[in-house]
């Protein structure tokens, strides 16, 4: 009886959700279906992320990106499509689509040639698990600094992101 | 068959090339910023499986990258979604061929 691979099985499976959904995303012709499509890319990545032993990090990914920004972008297609156009909200350029198809595909085969013709310095390590400690030591030790000014940038983000999406409040009379 | 490091990085290049071309073809603003964060997870998976597969002393470098751009992405997406808000509700359109307008 042949050894069922599940490792094997359940990256075919994961790249297919991924590159499938990736796909929609790209050419779908209604926007709302292009972020919903993203959903599928989101969890598809943090299945690839558990497959290579990114526990936390697949977590986050879900948290973060799911959770988090592609809710943000849900809202914003549906505060900036106008619901009687919805089917065409997305639609793609008409000039040049094939030469932006053609460029593409090349570089998808370049970067796949390169990265299968290079011999990596490849290692067999033992992977612990769970990652979260082994992160948590490198984001306090080696990467404080970096670490910090990240919490500085999203704060920036987050007030920078207010003061441009506020309306501009009117100066009325004072009570 | 198990996945070895050079599949990991075809279907992150595959990956990396649609989000190009969403960010080339797309005329919604929207959709195209969908394209960008298709690349940073190809970026992203890219670092990831170098970290699993390839050589490395100094411990969780690659991990750590990744959840840098998870929260840059998180920010890029805040900020520039903000804008293109603030862009429709003066043009009433987010397609970026029309926005030719620079003042006034």
């Amino acid at each position: 009886m042949a050894r069922v691979d599940f490792a094997g099985v359940a990256f075919a499976a994961l790249a297919l959700l991924t590159l499938g959904s990736a796909a929609i995303v790209a050419f779908a012709r209604n926007v709302m279906h292009s972020a919903m499509a993203l959903l599928g890319t989101l969890c598809g990545v943090a299945g690839l992320y558990l497959l290579l032993a990114a526990d936390f990090l697949a977590a986050v990914q879900v948290l973060v990106y799911v959770g988090g920004t592609l809710v943000l972008f849900l809202f914003a297609a549906m505060l900036t499509a106008r619901i009687d156009r919805a089917e065409t909200s997305n639609a793609p350029l008409v000039t040049g689509r094939r030469a932006a198809k053609l460029a593409t595909l090349l570089l998808a085969l370049v970067l796949s040639v390169v990265a299968i013709d290079t011999t990596w310095p490849l290692e067999d390590k033992t992977v612990a698990l769970p990652s979260t400690a082994k992160l948590g030591h490198a984001l306090l030790g080696p990467y404080v600094l970096p670490f910090e000014l990240a919490s500085l940038v999203l704060l920036m983000a987050m007030v920078g992101a207010l003061v441009i999406a506020r309306r501009a409040v009117k100066p009325g009379p004072s009570p | 068959m198990k996945p070895t490091l050079d599949h990991y990085l075809v279907v992150s290049a595959i990956l990396f090339v649609l989000g190009l071309f969403t960010v080339i073809t797309r005329k919604n603003a929207v959709g195209m910023l969908l394209g960008v964060e298709l690349i940073l997870n190809a970026a992203a998976l890219d670092f990831v499986a170098f970290d699993h597969f390839v050589a490395e002393s100094r411990g969780p470098a690659g991990q750590v990258f990744v959840l840098f751009i998870i929260a840059f992405a998180a920010s890029e997406a805040a900020v520039a979604l903000a804008i293109v808000l603030q862009v429709y509700r003066s043009h009433r359109s987010i397609a970026v061929d029309e926005l030719t307008q620079l003042r006034n």
